[in-house]
């Protein structure tokens, strides 16, 4: 029992193998599973063009996984301000350099590949701000000194992922920072606060936004007003869920993906195809399997010794959680259209990585989960905390 | 780990997390809400939408209903018809998309700018006929092309088609574009580039005519791009119909008036039916189909000689002297006239302190009804109608069928115009004076008739008083369309054989028609000349042409009439002929009527077997050309 990363804290790999939290993965090979039946389907039946690219993407973001679950945590706690701060400026750079599509400047491109920087920023953040906390005195979190560290981390991105612009990542990343300074123990009032300054922000916000922006807002409040124009994919979007019925319409069916009357049914709407598809008992089950793999995420991070590990892990379960909520309520109609896509089920290369990163995270967590955080958060002497480990 | 932690950040951690986990699980569950009431409560009423959306009705264009003569010679048909039409509401840029059209089907300068008035002009859901008569090729590559063109329907449909185009283009008339006054109730109307009756039978019988839309339901997709057919439900044709005209007969009275402007019909006496009707100047109903250039179109309204015009049903005319049995039969009638009874005319009539003329101004000397019909004397009918009054007359026209329109059968067909004192004032606010009593009994004044209601007068005189309206349909499907009973009139046999036999000395007995007079091995004609005094023509003008050398100016020139039934001993055709300004009836008018009487008695129209749908076809639209007048 000791500070610091002592050579005898080290797992051999058989441990760190049987710490690994199977049940997690086994469910994000489902999820990722039906993602591939749903890209076949939308595609009228055929792996091309995104059913194959989606389930080998998947193997390679599962090894990504599995790298990322086994090495030691003590290595990513050093890696995340260094990752943070990279992905802060490449996030910066994307209005120099990046690549314009939609109306939206977000892709950065590295020869031949197109990276979004938001994405990566989702996980980055989550480290950063667990790291922070893992050398912050617990009982200090509550201090206004203490508190505005962490909002500048989460300011900075949320302001430049605005600025690009990315309603649905920039409230992604903004939810899932307070997220995780409310999990490491800030006082309530400053919540409160929060809330009812965010509420005073609206009218303020409002006039930032692009007008696609606003006009996206409109038709969700009113989707019917303009039924051939901006509604249009609110109101075809809903008719498709709905007309699923209890058991759907069967695989390759769906009237309403399969005649074009959904956008982007490959990618954001996927889920509505799939509701259309299996109907209620599908698009049930598989929200079932993401409140599994939820549980699971809030299980190993209560388990976890340190906080670096409890804080990462929950963030990185509510970021999970935010994709499927957002994207889920979106596609029903609850809330804007956003473009969030739906965790290992939409197609798209930089969210796969990303998430597989964060499930990465979570294994990393419940393999590393004894890791000790010692004394050092409650002893000045002690700051800023190692790990230690106990068998 | 021994000592006591100010802060127990774990449970601390432990209890926020699971908070938040308490949170996501509600949101969880609101989520699956939502889906429930959207997939289970709702799901009935999505699914709808979806079927909506997916679903497209089409309507399927019914062929119309064949016309064919009397003896079965097809007179309309229906040939196929490949062509394009847009929608311009679906079109975003009309210009642009006729543009991309025309590199797969040309599309004249002149068409285009018709279509892009056009679409103006309407509605912007009523579609525009853009080109018809699309080849195969063509209209397949429009069909693929067409999710990029939006707005373009390829649509096989018909096209009607004349046989007798010239010969009967009054009769049957012609079909048109659906006008957006008459849209929107009917689904059918709707179906892009359908044709309906504009004119003529095609629109008196085209409810018949039109058949039942049939419905093709297609799944399309986002784009509106057919992706398959569900189901179709064929479309049932028109009912075909059987006219009651003689095309053959038809055609030898447009030769014999050509070059006039002048009507002729030809009845059957006993079931009215309508065996010719000619009107000349006439077109070419073909030029219609589809629509016409404005440029025919105006020169067509424009004619001064009126060629869109029926005569036989629009034209009226004053009767003239083809009146004088009206006021015959009347005056028989009312008992206040024996036939004997005579009149000396001595070419000047007085009436108060007016005078009205014999058209003899020598005058006829002594007249009885016989004679006075038989030469036409006015001076008898003047002082007969004087004696019995107007409205006896105008009852015995009523009876013999001149005041009727006949519209329910003849598309636009005119009222005639029988003047009562009644009439004067409802209409004029005048009260009648005697002498134009006088002046309606050689029918002149205020009277007027077509052509087709004279043929109805003859008729009725000739077959011994019986009701008989004019007939254009023959049948219908399997329904025979003619009526069974006629209703006689109360009119005495004796009297009409007093007024038949004068119509008989009119043409065969040295009368006024002497020189119409045929004998076909005993079968002869019974008729009545009419020379009606144009209006405008007053006597100050008449002095001034006089002076002027006598040639009076074409435009007041009297009209020449001429009624007439054969066989005389037992009537069974009618003809009635109108020349206009074509001077007297017995020189203008009588010897068409004669030509065409001969024509009718040598075809001998009415003996013959005529056509029914139902039995075997017996001729065919290929026989059509080798028919000759």
């Amino acid at each position: 029992m000791g500070r610091g990363f002592g050579k005898t804290d080290t797992l051999t790999l058989r441990d760190k193998l049987l710490r690994v939290n199977w049940v997690l993965a086994l469910l994000t090979v489902a999820i990722a599973a039906i993602g591939s039946v749903m890209l076949y389907s939308v595609a009228g039946g055929r792996l091309e063009p995104w059913a194959a690219t989606h389930m080998s993407r998947f193997g390679v973001g599962f090894c990504l996984l599995l790298a990322i679950a086994l090495i030691d945590v003590r290595f990513w706690l050093k890696l995340a301000f260094p990752a943070y701060v990279i992905v802060l400026v490449l996030l910066a750079l994307v209005p120099f350099v990046g690549v314009k599509a939609m109306g939206a400047q977000r892709w950065l491109e590295f020869g031949g590949f197109q990276v979004q920087p938001s994405e990566f920023m989702k996980v980055a953040l989550v480290m950063a701000l667990a790291a922070f906390y893992q050398w912050t005195d617990p009982a200090k979190v509550s201090r206004p000194l203490y508190l505005l560290a962490p909002l500048a981390l989460v300011a900075m991105p949320v302001a430049l992922v605005l600025k690009q612009p990315d309603l649905g990542t920039a409230a992604l990343l903004g939810a899932g920072g307070m997220a995780v300074i409310f999990l490491a123990g800030a006082h309530w009032l400053y919540f409160g606060l929060g809330i009812a300054g965010t509420a005073g922000a609206i009218p303020f916000l409002w006039q930032h936004l692009r007008d696609y922006q606003k006009q996206r807002i409109m038709t969700f409040l009113e989707p019917e007003r303009d039924p051939m124009g901006a509604g249009y994919h609110i109101i075809q979007s809903k008719i498709a869920v709905g007309s699923g019925g209890v058991s759907g319409k069967g695989l390759t069916e769906g009237t309403q993906s399969q005649l074009n009357f959904l956008p982007e049914k490959h990618t954001d709407f996927i889920f509505t195809t799939l509701a259309e598809e299996l109907g209620f008992i599908g698009a049930a089950g598989l929200l079932a399997l993401y409140l599994a793999v939820i549980a699971l995420g809030i299980y190993v991070a209560i388990r976890c010794r340190h906080r670096f590990g409890r804080l990462l892990a929950g963030g990185v379960t509510f970021m999970l959680f935010l994709y499927v909520f957002i994207n889920v309520a979106m596609v029903t109609g609850l809330v804007p259209v956003v473009g969030v896509p739906l965790p290992l089920v939409s197609y798209g290369g930089t969210a796969m990585m990303t998430l597989m990163a964060g499930i990465g995270f979570l294994l990393n967590v419940s393999v590393h989960r004894s890791m000790d955080a010692g004394d050092g958060a409650r002893t000045s002497s002690g700051f800023p905390g190692g790990m230690t480990f106990r068998r | 780990m021994a000592d006591k932690p100010v802060v127990n950040d774990k449970a601390r951690f432990t209890r926020r997390a699971l908070i938040l986990g308490g949170l996501q699980v509600g949101a969880f569950g609101a989520l699956g809400a939502r889906l429930y009431q959207m997939q289970i409560l709702d799901a009935d009423r999505y699914a709808t939408l979806s079927d909506e959306n997916r679903i497209n009705t089409r309507l399927v264009s019914p062929p119309r209903g064949q016309i064919y003569d009397r003896f079965g010679y097809l007179v309309a048909s229906n040939r196929d018809n490949l062509k394009i039409v847009v929608v311009p509401e679906d079109a975003d840029d009309l210009e642009a998309l006729l543009e991309r059209v025309s590199a797969i089907a040309p599309i004249d300068p002149k068409d285009r700018n018709l279509v892009l008035r056009r679409a103006l002009r309407q509605r912007a859901f009523v579609p525009v006929t853009v080109r018809e008569d699309l080849s195969w090729g063509q209209f397949a590559r429009l069909n693929v092309e067409g999710p990029d063109l939006p707005g373009v329907r390829p649509e096989a449909g018909y096209s009607r088609q004349y046989h007798f185009g010239k010969e009967l283009a009054h009769v049957v008339g012609y079909v048109g574009p659906v006008s957006e006054w008459e849209g929107s109730d009917n689904p059918l109307l709707l179906i892009p580039g359908h044709e309906i009756g504009k004119s003529g039978i095609e629109k008196v019988r085209d409810k018949e005519l039109r058949g039942t839309p049939g419905v093709r339901h297609v799944e399309v997709n986002a784009g509106g791009r057919v992706i398959r057919e569900l189901d179709r439900n064929p479309a049932a044709s028109g009912t075909d119909m059987v006219l009651t005209i003689d095309t053959q007969l038809q055609k030898f009275a447009l030769e014999r008036l050509e070059g006039e402007d002048a009507a002729a019909v030809v009845m059957d006496v006993h079931t009215g039916e309508v065996l010719a009707m000619a009107s000349v100047p006439g077109f070419d109903a073909n030029q219609f189909v589809g629509g016409m250039s404005s440029g025919n179109w105006r020169g067509l309204i424009r004619d001064p000689r009126k060629p869109l015009m029926n005569r036989t049903v629009q034209g009226r005319y004053p009767p003239g002297s083809t009146f004088k049995m009206v006021v015959a039969l009347a005056a028989l009638e009312s008992g206040m006239i024996k036939p004997e009874e005579g009149f000396r005319c001595t070419g000047r009539y007085f009436l108060g302190r007016s005078s009205f003329r014999c058209w003899r101004r020598s005058g006829h000397g002594f007249m009885n009804m016989h004679s006075a019909i038989q030469m036409s004397c006015d001076y008898y009918f003047y002082e007969v109608a004087n004696r019995i009054g107007i409205d006896r007359i105008a009852e015995m026209a009523n009876k013999l069928g001149l005041a009727a329109s006949y519209e329910e059968e003849f598309m636009n067909a005119k009222p005639g115009l029988i003047p009562t004192p009644a009439w004067k004032r409802a209409t004029l606010g005048e009260v009648w004076f005697p002498g134009e009593t006088v002046i309606a009994a050689i029918g002149q004044g205020y009277v007027l008739s077509t052509p087709l209601q004279l043929a109805v007068y003859a008729s009725r005189i000739a077959n011994g008083g019986y009701a008989v309206t004019p007939k254009l349909v023959r049948s219908l499907g399997d329904q025979l369309m003619l009526s069974k009973e006629v209703e006689k009139l109360d009119i005495s046999d004796a009297s009409l054989a007093i007024v038949k036999e004068a119509m008989n000395a009119v043409v065969n007995g040295g009368g006024t028609a002497a020189r119409s007079h045929f004998d076909l091995d005993g079968v002869m004609m019974a008729g009545k000349t009419g020379t009606s005094q144009v209006h405008g023509l007053t006597a100050a003008l008449q002095a001034k042409i006089r002076k002027n050398g006598g040639v009076t100016p074409r435009k007041y020139v009297d009209h020449a009439l001429f009624v007439a039934f054969a066989p005389v001993e037992e009537p069974r055709y009618a003809i009635a002929v109108v020349v206009e300004h074509g001077g007297g009836g017995s020189r203008a008018a009588a010897p068409v009527a004669k030509d065409i009487m001969m024509k009718v008695l040598e075809l001998d129209v009415a003996a013959k077997q005529a056509f029914e749908l139902d039995a075997p076809l017996g001729r065919t639209a290929e026989d059509v050309s080798t028919q000759d007048g």
